[in-house]
């Protein structure tokens, strides 16, 4: 983390905090989450469904969708606040400095425009392109993603791809304004598992040539561990575990991401159990006092309970969880 | 049920899960959206009193309309109390809503119409619900070539609109029957016509639902344990399937008044000896230029407000059991 | 063309509804003759009316003249059917015309304004007297507007079509001021409905279109409101309502006997009327006919412009699909 000026910052996400009004009262689904992204580096952020990783995304892109709102905390974009521009301001914003992309590239495409029109529009809104230009450009960027014969394929409809080749349409789309930021929202998971990695490899390849930071949300570690450069991880609407990601593979420190990593399983590997994780995450509503994930730890001890940890530092990753804290403190001590 | 004794405990058990059903009910968002909803209130309390003067008419209506004896002539075409017609007769506290050209309480009237229109509308959904259901059901379920031709026959019958159906039902079932006994089976006729109008909404969205509980495990799991199918579809498949038919019900019910409503208006519904508020407006029609509004507007209003209110309750429903909107 | 066999299909089974009221449905010769027609008389119709022929025979000789327009004569008027039918057309025709284009012209805008201002208290006013106008039959409507208009202010005339003015064979009471003023409460009283329809569906659209993914990524994309709104929604939400319409249509002849016969507008709806009261079985029958060839073809012209509009739907040619 040494090295790092704040001016080489594309992300800066601080003490975020999401809720939802409901009248069973306030849902806070993102609780207090800071992170940041390099220039150039890809940030997986990990978690099962529901951990608030999508509406973590969302925020950022000024997307949530009513009654969810942004409560607390800022969010940067080199420097430059953004959480809270209005809708016009914002607007310009997105796609143009901040591009995001979809999980399921079937239902990201309208079906009645072809997608040269949707590519020709996104160019002209943020550019200022002739119909001609516009129309050229949009061929190069389909023969950037990899789209063969795009000279032709540029007149026709989402329909007429293949799942694969939609999802490299959308990654057009989502960087025909050279954004400096991607947002990936599980931008594999809809895919068959062969094209998943030829989709990654393009995102990759892709933003390292347009120079654009990455947050890729997913819940796959192993494309986390193909891609990322650092990984975040999310439980409960917060952050367990963020560092660099051989460290938080190989060293796994928080119980519940030595939890996850141990329940993949790999291949040449002797072991003949997968360690399980008792239990489920909690709901928003059932969220428990102390550490979200006390009740299924198996490290748990009475300050896990009470007091709710914050990120601690500890051997180049920050970890959300007592047992790390090397401050003297009331309570009883850790083991292990 | 002796015949097959498998379906007995079907019963028992159908009755314990809606009684639970109904106590989670009373807890739940369902109720609560209701309550905080003043105009659903308004809507389920009008219904709920409609429903009830038509049910018990022959008692609350002051008049009874039906009895020829008592009508007097010199008591014709009096305005609603508290209005004067154009010749300066005043109306009569007896008859608070005036009379019609045959000296009948129009309020009484009214009453009595509701009877026949409500009756008719819900009869007509009953049998609508059930057939259709029952229909949906099977065609969902089996799928397959019974599938195929209900759904074909569904089709088609959605090109024509539901009141062109019922007329041609109605005017063609009228017509082949011989005129002696026109009278009594006009109303069974009718509710036939109304009700066939009405069963492909309940097919259409009961199959729907079907295909996808079909899909669900617990109805696979039932299957390869050997349950028959007829109990499947019952007891597990039917109440999963319910809240639609019910919000469908509802608006069957607005649909299944008002066409009866129009099919009398134009004559062609209820006869006349037992006149439902469809009637009454034609009657009153004749009316309206000589001034005697009265005679065709309360049973307008009273149409309007039952079809209204059960239109808003029915839009409440849809609302609340639709679980993209939660 | 499975939809082509398919409307035959029903032309048919439309056909054989309609020929079966004629054999079942009364006797034609007693009807026209009446009670005092002597036996060698009624024997006499009957051979010329080809009554006696077997059943099939009868049904392939219906089916003919019933291709050629002829319907034979109508049991209470004693014109030919087809003829009656012709004189009414154009009043209904238009009327139904006149309808459409108001339910339309109002109803998309309204549903479109509805479904993008969802809060606006002008939404709100337009729900609320869509659900009235959902809730008030035709016919209510109808003579309401003739108790306001007609009987109270007198502004509007409550019957007939005024004068008509011959243009080649078709009568129409669109080109006077007259005609106008008759055809206006109708059409109106007509419209309400199929406009609060329309409305409820293209709101009940626009919000869902404005729900799916791709609208999300659009905004994602950082495009602006006008385009997201109107080229993108609306152009998604219009394709299933412009089916919608042409059935639309079908419920607007259905709903035209209801008006007709409110205003005793002099349409083929009022003539239908007649005849079921009558039990006239040719003009029934033939109506029966002449509305479900006009059902078959708008669901027919529906299901081109569905495919016309839907880039979706067209058949692929070989080897566009590429991995």
């Amino acid at each position: 983390m040494t090295g790092d000026t704040p001016r080489r910052r594309v992300l800066e996400v601080e003490h975020l905090k999401v809720e939802f009004p409901t009248r069973r009262g306030n849902l806070v689904a993102v609780d207090d989450v800071s992170f940041h992204i390099n220039e150039g580096e890809v940030l997986g952020v990990v978690g099962e469904s529901g951990a608030g990783k999508s509406l973590t995304g969302a925020a950022i892109i000024g997307l949530l969708e009513p009654p969810g709102r942004v409560a607390g905390g800022e969010i940067r974009l080199a420097g430059r606040r953004i959480d809270d521009l209005p809708y016009e301001r914002m607007r310009r914003v997105r796609g143009r400095e901040i591009g995001m992309v979809f999980q399921d590239p079937l239902t990201s495409l309208n079906p009645l425009y072809t997608i040269g029109r949707q590519l020709v529009e996104t160019l002209q809104t943020h550019g200022s392109f002739s119909e001609q230009a516009a129309r050229r450009r949009a061929i190069e960027l389909l023969g950037e993603v990899g789209i063969p014969s795009p000279r032709q394929r540029v007149d026709q409809f989402p329909h007429q791809f293949s799942g694969g080749m939609r999802q490299r349409v959308v990654i057009a789309l989502a960087l025909c304004a050279n954004p400096r930021l991607i947002i990936a929202d599980e931008p594999t998971t809809a895919l068959d598992v062969s094209i998943q990695a030829q989709i990654i490899t393009l995102l990759k390849r892709l933003c390292r040539e347009h120079d654009a930071a990455v947050m890729l949300i997913t819940h796959d570690m192993g494309v986390i561990a193909e891609t990322a450069d650092r990984v975040a991880v999310m439980y409960a609407g917060r952050l367990a575990e963020i560092g660099a990601v051989d460290d938080v593979i190989r060293r796994a420190k928080h119980p519940y991401t030595h939890g996850l990593m141990g329940s993949i399983p790999l291949i040449g590997d002797d072991t003949e159990r997968l360690t399980q994780i008792e239990g489920a995450m909690p709901r928003l509503t059932e969220i428990p006092a102390g550490c979200a994930f006390n009740p299924r730890c198996p490290k748990a001890f009475e300050r896990c309970r009470v007091e709710r940890p914050e990120l601690i530092p500890a051997d180049g990753t920050a970890v959300a969880c007592w047992l790390f804290d090397r401050s003297p403190s009331p309570g009883a001590a850790a083991d292990g | 049920m002796a015949a097959r004794p498998e379906l007995a405990p079907l019963s028992v058990s159908f009755v314990a899960h809606a009684a639970d059903r109904l106590r989670r009910f009373f807890d739940g968002d369902l109720f609560y959206s209701f309550r905080r909803s003043p105009v659903t209130v308004a809507a389920f309390a009008v219904t709920v009193l409609l429903f009830a003067v038509a049910a018990l008419a022959p008692w609350v209506a002051p008049h009874n309309t039906y009895d020829v004896a008592t009508l007097n002539l010199m008591d014709a075409r009096l305005p609603p109390y508290g209005f004067t017609d154009q010749f300066g007769t005043p109306g009569d506290p007896r008859f608070m809503l005036g009379t019609d050209d045959q000296g009948r309480d129009i309020l009484s009237a009214i009453m009595f119409g509701l009877q026949i229109s409500l009756g008719v509308g819900f009869a007509s959904v009953i049998l609508a619900a059930l057939f259709g259901t029952l229909l949906g059901l099977v065609s969902g379920y089996v799928g397959g070539r019974i599938d195929s031709v209900i759904m074909r026959v569904a089709d088609v019958q959605l090109t024509f609109p539901a009141i062109l159906i019922a007329l041609l039902i109605d005017g063609v079932i009228g017509g082949i029957l011989p005129r002696a006994m026109h009278e009594e089976l006009k109303v069974y006729v009718l509710i036939l016509a109304i009700a066939a109008s009405q069963w492909v909404n309940f097919a259409r969205t009961v199959r729907g639902s079907t295909l996808v509980e079909k899909s669900k495990e617990y109805v696979q799991a039932a299957k390869v344990i050997g349950v028959h199918p007829a109990r499947i579809m019952l007891r597990h498949v039917l109440p999963n399937v319910m809240g639609p038919v019910l919000v469908i019900a509802t608006l069957s019910l607005a649909i299944a008044v008002l066409t009866e409503a129009t099919l009398s208006f134009l004559g062609v519904g209820v006869p006349v000896t037992r006149p439902s508020l469809g009637t009454l407006i034609r009657i009153g029609q004749q009316y309206l230029f000589s001034g005697e509004w009265w005679m065709t507007i309360f049973p307008s209003v009273a149409l309007v407000i039952v079809v209204l209110s059960v239109n808003l309750l029915g839009d409440w429903l849809r609302d609340a059991l639709n679980p993209k909107l939660r | 063309m499975q939809r082509l066999f398919q409307a035959l299909i029903v032309m048919m089974v439309v056909a054989l509804v309609s020929f079966s009221l004629f054999q079942f449905v009364g006797d034609p010769v007693n009807n026209m003759l009446g009670p005092e027609g002597t036996i060698e008389q009624r024997e006499k119709l009957r051979e010329k009316l080809g009554l006696n022929d077997p059943v099939p025979v009868q049904f392939v000789r219906y089916v003919a003249n019933a291709a050629r327009g002829d319907f034979g004569l109508s049991y209470r008027i004693g014109k030919p059917v087809d003829e009656l039918l012709a004189e009414r057309l154009p009043a209904t025709v238009e009327l139904v015309l006149v309808s459409a284009v108001i339910a339309l012209a109002l109803g998309v805008p309204m549903g479109v304004y509805t479904g993008l201002r969802r809060n606006a208290w002008l939404s709100r006013v337009f729900l609320t007297v869509s659900l009235v106008g959902i809730s008030l039959p035709t016919f209510v409507i109808g003579i309401l507007m003739i108790l306001v208009f007609g009987v109270w202010l007198g502004w509007l005339p409550t019957f007939g079509r005024g004068g008509v003015t011959d243009i080649g064979g078709w009568q129409t009471s669109l080109l006077t001021l007259k005609g106008w003023s008759h055809i206006i409460m109708p059409a109106i009283t007509l419209a309400l409905f199929q406009l609060t329809l329309i409305m409820r569906l293209v709101r009940a659209e626009m919000l869902e279109v404005l729900r799916t993914d791709y609208i999300k990524f659009a905004r994602a994309r950082g495009l602006r409101s006008r385009s997201i709104n109107f080229g993108h929604a609306l152009k998604n939400t219009l394709v299933p309502v412009i089916t919608i319409m042409g059935l639309q249509i079908g419920s607007l002849l259905a709903f035209s006997i209801i008006t007709e016969t409110v205003f005793s507008w002099p349409g083929m709806g009022l003539l239908f009327l007649q005849a079921i009261q009558f039990v006239d079985i040719p003009v029934m029958s033939s109506y029966l006919v002449l509305m479900a060839l006009f059902f078959v073809l708008i669901n027919l012209t529906v299901d081109l412009l569905y495919y016309a509009v839907d880039p979706r739907l067209r058949v692929e040619r070989a080897g566009s699909v590429a991995h």
